[in-house]
């Protein structure tokens, strides 16, 4: 069981420490977007949901007129701008099927700000990564999150003294101690572990798990039961040809306002607007409920006349629409939201350690540490490009932000390609590198980037830290100081990192004198 | 080639594990999420109710696998399950 614990989790390993690392950013990825389009003024009160989605309505048939749907995600108390994406008519085969953009709300232009993806990157990253076509990513992060349940249902049943060994924490002790900080990060967040990798499996199980559906439904009419009970998109019937106006959307906000709140509004759909058999759908918004499952009221769209109201969905349903909630964390105030994120750290961190284990127990058995075998260089190699090189290349992608010029072609882009541009070049020194040094000076590396951010920032931007503090600015002033506290973390580890490889310098070297290494040592 | 031999008497019932846990736990999860549908319920909460447990079933497939003494009795487990689930998904089919 414990072997199958190591290679389940040594196998996907640096996936899953990506996946886990980009998620845990992820809970505060409206603020990073707030913070990567640093020209848009902050939102120093939630505007009138009802006036911003007529002002995008009116905006939407400016620039995407004859589309058979669009969608827009309402500001609110974590977002700046509007999100809105809208069908088109591909012209070439592969051209993709939608536009989408972000949209000021104050005056429903398409934001005047650098071109960039902000948070929602890391956030993409996280379930499919990047270039390569987006199923394909979606499908290796599902055998990601199987291998990672089996590598905490096998822990579990591996370690057995679960409770015993949460209390007990050796410093210093080299492997005890390794052991013992991944025994207690992973004891202290277990059922928060093991429901964020539940839960990621049941956000996409549609794509992993088809066979029933497929047997269920053979029509697609049929197939739109199912849909209705996941989301709140009304699928686009024939239009009728004839054109007509849409009605009021600011009046169908109102309603659903007057049902669930002022600021609790989520999506604007509207499908086939400005024909006489348009439809829209006005969904209540994430805040405060504890269920992805749609709650929408239908709208006539030619008259604005209310069709429908749904709020509630079978239980199976609602069963997943709570899973997938908790996965996302969207429900929760600012409190809840630090707790996601720091035990979603942890969750990180015991990734982390586990994959160094691997390396720490075996480095003791080696017949010479001076020369270890292939297997052994690679994984030692891979995590430190994927553990150091990873801070690295996530600081870097927010430089990338602040020093790529704007306007400049496909800068959204090139954001991304220094990430991984920076990404390639860690492994690249962690390779060309010794070990322990590779180590040190990539933490230092990670630790220098993240303290002299917010510096940049201060210098290419309105924003530096001292005027958000004096204007309350949360976001820009919270993310200045979280990577303070973030180059600390790494200079910490990078120093620990250094004194323990002197230590290890010393008491291998009289090992290294012994001449008998017996054959089964020597075959590694 | 009796090293040959030797080579997989060693490594074949360790490979025959690793398939039986990549696949045969995939299959078995699979075949739970199509028999779930002959439960009396409405069919999109079927679908959804095979679709939530599946993930379970694979992973209890995947340490069942490893946990007993021999590939044989790995297979053979799964086996045993399948059986009964086997009729059901086919009489939805």
């Amino acid at each position: 069981m414990s072997t199958l614990h190591t290679w389940a989790g040594l196998l996907l390993g640096w996936v899953l420490y990506a996946m886990f690392l980009t998620g845990t950013v992820s809970y505060f990825k409206d603020e990073l977007s707030q913070w990567m389009r640093p020209e848009l003024p902050r939102l120093s009160q939630i505007p009138d949901q009802a006036v911003v989605a007529q002002r995008l309505a009116d905006e939407l048939g400016n620039i995407a007129p004859g589309t058979s749907q669009w969608s827009i995600r309402l500001p609110d108390e974590r977002n700046n701008s509007v999100y809105a994406f809208w069908r088109t008519t591909p012209r070439n085969p592969g051209q993709r099927g939608f536009g989408e953009g972000n949209f000021d709300p104050a005056t429903g232009q398409r934001v005047a700000s650098r071109d960039t993806l902000g948070g929602e990157f890391f956030y993409r990253f996280h379930f499919q990564f990047h270039y390569m076509p987006v199923v394909w990513g979606r499908w290796l992060a599902g055998a990601a999150a199987m291998f990672m349940l089996v590598a905490i249902v096998s822990g579990v049943i591996t370690h057995k003294k679960i409770f015993v060994d949460f209390f007990t924490f050796r410093w210093g002790k080299r492997q005890r101690s390794w052991l013992d900080a991944h025994n207690s990060l992973s004891v202290f967040g277990l059922p928060f572990h093991f429901m964020i990798t539940y839960t990621g499996l049941v956000t996409l199980m549609a794509l992993y798990m088809p066979w029933g559906e497929q047997v269920a439904f053979k029509t697609p009419a049929e197939r739109q039961q199912l849909s209705a009970e996941l989301s709140a998109f009304i699928q686009p019937d024939k239009p009728s040809g004839q054109k007509t106006a849409l009605a009021s959307v600011a009046d169908m906000v109102r309603q659903a306002q007057e049902r669930w709140g002022r600021d609790s509004i989520g999506r604007v759909t509207a499908v086939h607007p400005g024909d006489a058999a348009a439809r829209v759908s006005v969904a209540r918004g994430e805040a405060g409920r504890v269920s992805m499952s749609p709650q929408y009221m239908e709208f006539e769209g030619a008259t604005g006349k209310l069709l429908t109201v749904r709020e509630s969905v079978g239980a199976a349903a609602e069963t997943r629409g709570v899973l997938y909630a908790l996965h996302l964390g969207r429900f929760s105030d600012t409190e809840m939201r630090w707790l996601y994120f720091l035990v979603s750290f942890m969750g990180t961190a015991m990734v982390g350690t586990g994959l160094v284990m691997w390396t720490v127990k075996r480095r003791q058995k080696l017949p010479d540490p001076g020369c270890p075998y292939f297997g052994f260089r690679l994984v030692e190699r891979l995590n430190i490009a994927s553990i150091a090189g990873l801070s690295i290349a996530m600081t870097a992608f927010l430089w990338a932000n602040r020093l790529l010029p704007h306007p400049f072609e496909s800068r959204a882009d090139w954001e991304v390609h220094a990430f991984f541009i920076v990404w390639g070049l860690t492994l690249l020194h962690a390779v060309v590198r010794p070990a322990r040094s590779a180590w040190v000076e990539q933490l230092w590396a990670a630790s220098a980037l993240l303290f002299l951010l917010p510096l940049l920032n201060a210098f290419t931007t309105q924003r530096p830290l001292w005027h958000s503090l004096v204007e309350g600015d949360r976001v820009f002033a919270g993310i200045d100081m979280m990577c303070w506290a973030l180059a600390l973390l790494h200079a910490v580890l990078a120093i620990r990192t250094a004194r323990q490889g002197a230590i290890s310098q010393s008491r291998i070297k009289p090992k290294r004198q012994a001449p008998v290494v017996t054959s089964r040592e020597a075959a590694g | 080639m009796s090293f040959m031999i030797h080579r997989v008497r060693s490594t074949g019932p360790l490979i025959s594990r690793i398939v039986a846990a990549l696949f045969g736990g995939y299959a078995l999860a699979a075949l739970f999420s199509v028999a779930v549908l002959a439960l009396p319920l409405s069919k999109p909460q079927a679908v959804l109710t095979g679709m939530l447990a599946s993930f379970a079933i694979y992973a209890g497939a995947v340490i069942w696998v490893f946990a007993v003494r021999s590939a044989l009795r790995a297979w053979a487990g799964l086996l045993i399950v399948a059986a009964p689930l086997l009729p059901l998904a086919w009489s939805v089919s």
